[in-house]
């Protein structure tokens, strides 16, 4: 009977692997909406302080960054030494260059976004309040009254 | 009849979604940006300064100087009584006259009610650390946060974040994020 006849070919067929695109697709989906891209690369360095009450920063686009910390690296610590600093984009800038900062980050902005401006200070938590005092007045003075602490989320600080 | 076309050969398709899979690997941050936001009051000129004068018994002074220690109302606390005494400050429950005056406000939901007129003034030393002045910060929050919290159990039922845009502005009112930021050349603390 034809029907129990032992098959001719004994060979494995290969494994399908017209799905692999696909999964490879899922796990790319899934970085692309998870993703952020890194803004700037740091120059010092910044462990942010613990909070309980943290809000999530909204609208990326909104929000520019000001970082004060030690310089990182031992080459930048040979030439600027180890005194915390402030970084603006890529560089190490001075408190009178946050006016500057602060005009160009509002002028590459929309203009009906401009009120919603954010800053977000990214200060390492053993830094000196002076330098930070220092900031915020500079900013007060270039009109970017909006301030996020950046922080992270702790259970208790106490 | 029309001759099937040969398949196109798709074996390199999943070669090109691993480049642009390791690209997003390599490029992404998972991190979440948070923090504690808070709104600068605008820059004045000097002459202007004065004209702003509060009653003492409205405003609660919160001192952190240079070695960390905080100091209430010129007592020194350690950081874990802040929140409450920020609470007691804020609600004024027996109408201490030390405590916060009241004024009477139209807010939505509530009709007229009795608002604290209490501020915190928050003074720190140039030489205060950055993570004690958050840890300060966040305590004064945590207080605020848990007085809308019990406000909003106790109108609407359900904790401060559950509630509508609406409703969440009338609490706001009710418990605003009080803190003063204090010029720095008052900051003349140790």
């Amino acid at each position: 009977m034809s029907k129990f006849k032992e098959k001719k070919n004994k060979e494995l067929p290969a494994i399908s692997t017209s799905s692999l695109p696909d999964i490879i697709y899922m796990l790319l989906f899934f970085f692309m909406v998870s993703t952020t891209m890194k803004e700037n690369s740091l120059l010092v360095k910044v462990t942010a302080p613990g909070a309980t009450e943290v809000k999530k920063l909204e609208k990326k686009s909104l929000v520019s960054y000001i970082y004060i910390g030690s310089p990182l690296g031992l080459k930048n610590q040979a030439i600027f030494g180890t005194e915390p600093r402030i970084q603006l984009n890529d560089a190490y800038a001075n408190v009178e260059d946050i006016r500057n900062f602060i005009a160009s980050e509002r002028d590459a902005m929309d203009e009906s976004d401009r009120p919603f401006m954010t800053t977000s200070i990214k200060a390492d938590e053993n830094v000196k309040m002076g330098i930070v005092v220092d900031v915020k007045q500079a900013l007060r003075k270039a009109g970017a009254l909006k301030i996020n602490y950046s922080a992270r989320k702790v259970e208790s600080v106490l | 009849m029309p001759r099937p076309l040969p398949e196109v050969n798709s074996s390199s398709q999943a070669d090109i979604a691993f480049m642009l899979l390791i690209f997003f690997l390599v490029t992404t941050t998972m991190d979440v940006d948070s923090g504690i936001s808070r709104v600068l009051p605008p820059a004045v000129d000097d002459q202007e300064q004065t004209d702003q004068q509060l009653h003492e018994r409205n405003v609660l002074e919160v001192l952190v100087n240079s070695k960390d220690n905080l100091s209430v109302e010129g007592k020194r606390m350690r950081l874990p009584d802040l929140k409450d005494k920020v609470k007691e400050f804020f609600t004024n429950p027996n109408n201490d006259p030390n405590l916060p005056a009241k004024r009477v406000m139209e807010i939505e939901f509530f009709g007229p009610v009795e608002v604290s007129k209490g501020i915190i003034s928050l003074k720190n030393a140039r030489g205060t650390t950055y993570g004690m002045y958050i840890k300060v910060q966040n305590e004064i929050a945590r207080a605020v946060s848990e007085l809308r919290n019990s406000l909003s159990v106790q109108k609407f039922g359900k904790p401060f974040d559950d509630i509508n845009a609406d409703q969440q502005k009338a609490i706001v009112k009710f418990y605003p994020n009080a803190v003063s930021e204090a010029e720095p050349d008052e900051t003349k603390i140790d």
